[in-house]
């Protein structure tokens, strides 16, 4: 296996997901055969191939720097499981 | 055992731009709560960003300033992490593909000029706002600032004390001011820095283990964070232990630093290319484009007021790092005053004033063509020296010339030689005991009786004048 139980243990903190031990395993498991059938590309010599950095062949997409009006707050906020003085109100937060 | 101190800089600052980096919501400070917010920039599901050209224009022409290479290609990537000021639970920001790189900024030191290396110069998103509830157990968020455009410039560990860092900051300021990239407003957050601090014994080679410290919002913050950080690890090793690798939250009220999160707690990225935003591929033509656009910087502004007006290096260093006292001292040259009186008026008295008002010196109310003249009404003897410092925070206040404010407040300079004698004798005779000390051989009463007819004319009496007719009239005792 090429991913260990620790490493999976680690991803799912960093996304603060729970994962039964099952789960665990399981992920294990098919997290492994991802890596196995990328490291497929080492039997081939890419030396001289530049790596991709985009999925798209596309480059140099801008916006010109013009405002546009804003929303309401009232509509930003419309979403938030709880608001004061017009702000999203979280748990207390200091770091 | 001596140590030297080995510092590194990020420093972040945010860019003037009209809008946002993603979005084309409004860039400005203030505002009431989450009303410069849109889909994008509060992270809803579904929504793309659209990069601003202005914010790679404003990035690469820092990064032209500061004489670092442009990259040919340069991409956005993902920046992972939890936190409730950032709704997308990932900031675009750059990793592997800086915009700019291999830069370098000119800094005086006690010891001459020292170059501190640029390692990088990358645009991202700034976060949202908090504001801490102390009576509930709550935190309140305004996204207004969130997508607000940044550049994050990444300093070389090349810095050695904690005024290197100062100067090193003062010339980054002065830069992107110059430029017009940043206002570089500390008071409103626009210009922060995170500070990496090493110690090691004076000439090993290696570095040391080093702190980071994040939350630093003022340049004397970096200075005092620096001190503290260096007493902290020297004291440290000292004792024979050793400096661990942390990130520390400076507490500028409290003058510490506390542990934020050990190495083993250090964030975790996973940095990736950011899907929804196309690479760049920067064109040479459109790089030369913005180098011929850059204003004459600090470093080359410093340079002329030596050679060309023929400033000492002290003058020249202090007026070049402000746009607006440059300016001054230019004009004020062009109305033809002469470079080293405009300079003692601009680096005194309009300093002193600037520094009463609580104001900048881009906040001058006046051009050169006001602070000319009132060079010229001293030269010209229409009022003295003393009674031109008075001026200056008329010139403050009223947009009245300073002829038209010595005018309205009758301050012209008293030359008449027979006015100035009457004056004199009227002095003397409501000072016997001073005359009685003169024949008695006591010559030094002579600046007591200069004061005593400069106090009758409220300063205005010509002292050339006053010499002259002093000599006379205690001539005649
Ligand atoms: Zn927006």
């Amino acid at each position: 296996m090429s991913i260990t139980k620790k490493e999976v243990e680690h991803l799912a903190n960093l996304a603060r997901l729970t994962l039964s031990d099952d789960e665990k395993a399981r992920l294990t498991r098919e997290m492994s055969n991802i890596i196995d059938f990328a490291q497929k590309l080492d039997e081939t010599d890419y030396d001289s191939v530049k790596p991709t950095m985009h999925a798209n062949a596309k480059t140099n997409v801008f916006r010109e720097d013009e405002i546009k009006p804003s929303f309401k707050a009232s509509e930003i906020l419309q979403n938030a499981p709880q608001q004061d003085e017009g702000c999203f109100v979280v748990p207390r937060t200091v770091e | 055992m001596k140590y030297e101190t080995v510092v590194g800089l990020e420093i972040h600052a945010e860019l003037s731009t009209k809008t946002k980096i993603y979005c084309s919501c409004e860039n400005s400070f203030g505002g009431s709560e989450n009303t410069r917010c849109c889909p994008v920039c509060i992270g809803l599901p579904g929504t793309l960003p659209t990069l601003n050209k202005k914010v790679v224009e404003y990035g690469i022409k820092a990064g032209l300033a500061m004489n670092c290479e442009i990259a040919e290609y340069s991409k956005q990537d993902r920046k992972n992490y939890f936190y409730p000021d950032l709704p997308k639970a990932y900031q675009i920001s750059q990793f592997d593909f800086p915009l700019c790189e291999h830069g370098f900024v000119i800094i005086d030191t006690e010891n001459g000029q020292k170059k501190i290396g640029i390692t990088r110069i990358h645009i991202e998103e700034d976060a949202g706002k908090f504001t801490h509830d102390p009576y509930r157990n709550l935190s309140r968020v305004d996204y207004n600032r969130g997508g607000v455009p940044l550049i994050e410039i990444v300093s070389e560990p090349d810095i050695r004390s904690s005024a290197e860092a100062n100067a090193f900051l003062e010339a980054v300021r002065s830069i992107l001011k110059c430029i017009g990239v940043s206002d570089c407003k500390m008071q409103e957050g626009s210009l922060r820095c995170d500070v990496n601090v090493s110690v090691r014994p004076e000439g090993q080679k290696e570095f040391g283990v080093r702190s980071e410290c994040k939350n630093v919002n003022s340049f004397s913050g970096a200075v005092r964070a620096i001190d503290y950080e260096r007493a902290r690890q020297i004291e440290i090793l000292e004792s024979g232990a050793e400096v661990e690798q942390e990130t520390r939250r400076w507490d500028d009220m409290a003058g510490k630093s506390f542990l934020l999160r050990s190495k083993e707690e250090a964030h975790d990225y996973r940095y990736f290319p950011e899907p929804d935003l196309m690479p760049m591929e920067i064109s040479r033509g459109w790089v030369e484009e913005i180098r011929e656009s850059l204003p004459e910087l600090p470093h080359e502004k410093k340079a002329r007021f030596m050679a060309e007006y023929g400033l000492p290096e002290y003058d020249s260093g202090l007026i070049s790092v402000s746009d607006g006292f440059s300016k001054l001292l230019d004009d004020t040259v062009g109305c033809g005053a002469a470079p080293k009186e405009a300079s003692n008026w601009i680096l005194g008295e309009i300093s002193k004033e600037i520094n009463e008002r609580c104001i900048t010196s881009d906040d001058v109310p006046f051009g050169g063509q006001a602070l000319a003249e009132l060079i010229a009404l001293i030269n010209k003897g229409t009022i003295s020296g003393s009674i031109a410092k008075q001026i200056v925070p008329d010139m403050f206040e009223s947009d009245k010339s300073p002829e038209e404010i010595v005018k309205a407040k009758g301050l012209l300079q008293i030359s008449d030689e027979g006015e100035i004698a009457k004056i004199i004798k009227e002095v003397f005779e409501a000072n016997p005991k001073a005359i009685e000390d003169y024949k008695g051989g006591k010559t030094n009463v002579r600046g007591f009786l200069t004061g005593q007819v400069m106090r009758a004319t409220k300063g205005k009496a010509n002292p050339a004048v006053i010499n002259k007719q002093l000599e006379i009239e205690l001539g005649k005792l």
